[in-house]
């Protein structure tokens, strides 16, 4: 199998908050690293999960169904998500794949840890 | 720690790479490029769906096959599969494939065979496409709510091919039907297409199954599906022929008259 070809650093905000830093591709190839840094994330106390696009170069369907997965997962630990950075293409994908009804987005770090 | 070097104005401007195997449309379905003759029943004006608003149990099914021995590159599969997509699908089904073939935003009709002889009309759209995958989502309706990724690979110098659905049954008729023989005859499917586009390449090969309960919960709020369920709708416009027919017919009388 290919490479991937991303990184993801995780932030610890506060106790219930984390961020994870998306750099690079996200498809089929990023599923380990991207549960890994979710695992990493997700602390007992984490309540909210978030996802910063402003790294992501590269995303195809695969990579779409890989945040389903993570968020269902997120859900069932009582997690909500929330994402900020994303460009205009990725924000009409997110709105075409109706991930926009479950994942908040935001602009800016700064927007989402307000309300997170 | 990341940060990023890309101001938002800069992000903008630049294409990504992706953007031009994503479809451009709007949440609805549109059906533009259908064959002559094709039925366009439950899908024209119908919302595309994730498997987010479905009502059933969320599964992970991933289907592969490897083509050993058929020196063919992982691109070389997938335009096989998408100018010949029609061709590797189980016989008693019909997929009318756009006339402008497998695109981004392009949708195809579909003639599936259901159990106890019921036929079921619906489409899927090309949510994505690329030279080595591609990705068809469900309208409501559709048997399942999600989408259907199409992919090929290299793995240890070998060619694979691979089906990969994310889906949760859209109602609670259809999840009852998946439960009763629903998703073995789905299996069936998907494994009989990765078996028919490998003996396209002459290879015989046993198709590989991974199942993955994502979401055992039942999503109680999207029960109100029923209402669209294309399985229904498709029976009961095709009880209501005759009287179409003879509908159709009166209302003819006068013009020809004329």
């Amino acid at each position: 199998m290919p490479q991937a070809n991303v990184v993801m650093n995780v932030r610890t905000i506060n106790n219930t908050v984390s961020i994870i830093d998306i750099e690079g591709d996200v498809s089929a190839f990023a599923e380990d690293i991207l549960m890994e840094a979710y695992a990493e994330a997700s602390l007992p106390t984490t309540r909210t999960i978030i996802l910063n696009f402003n790294g992501l170069e590269y995303m195809n369907s695969s990579g779409i169904g890989l945040l389903v997965t993570l968020l269902i997962r997120a859900n069932r630990q009582k997690q909500r998500m929330l994402a900020f950075g994303l460009s205009d293409h990725y924000k009409h994908i997110f709105e075409l794949t109706r991930l926009n009804e479950a994942i908040g987005m935001y602009d800016t770090e700064a927007d989402v840890l307000a309300v997170a | 720690m990341s940060t990023s070097s890309n101001s938002p104005e800069e992000k903008q401007t630049v294409i990504p790479r992706d953007a031009a195997y994503w479809a451009k449309q709007t949440k609805t379905f549109k059906v533009s490029n259908a064959p002559i003759g094709a039925l366009n029943l439950n899908v024209e004006g119908r919302q595309a769906l994730s498997p987010l608003q479905g009502f059933g149990q969320m599964w992970q099914k991933t289907y592969r096959i490897r083509l050993e021995g058929a020196n063919v590159q992982p691109s070389e599969v997938i335009k096989t599969w998408k100018e010949n997509f029609p061709r590797f699908w189980p016989k008693g089904n019909r997929f009318n494939a756009p006339l402008t073939g497998i695109a981004p935003g392009e949708v195809a009709l579909l003639n599936l065979s259901m159990p106890v002889g019921m036929r079921l009309s619906t489409g899927v759209m090309v949510l994505y496409a690329d030279d080595e995958s591609f990705t068809l989502m469900t309208p409501q309706g559709h048997m399942f709510a999600g989408w259907i990724t199409f992919s090929s690979y290299e793995d240890d110098g070998c060619t694979i091919a691979q089906s990969q659905v994310l889906i949760r049954a859209n109602d609670p008729l259809y999840e009852i039907g998946f439960h009763l023989g629903g998703y073995a005859k789905e299996d069936r499917f998907w494994q009989d297409t990765l078996k028919s586009l490998a003996e396209y390449f002459n290879v015989k090969a046993p198709v590989q199954t991974q199942k993955v309960c994502v979401d055992p919960k039942l999503q109680w709020s999207q029960a109100k599906n029923i209402w669209q369920n294309s399985a229904i709708r498709t029976t009961l416009y095709t009880v209501s022929t005759p009287v179409r027919w003879v509908g159709q017919s009166f209302r003819r009388k006068p013009e020809t008259n004329n």
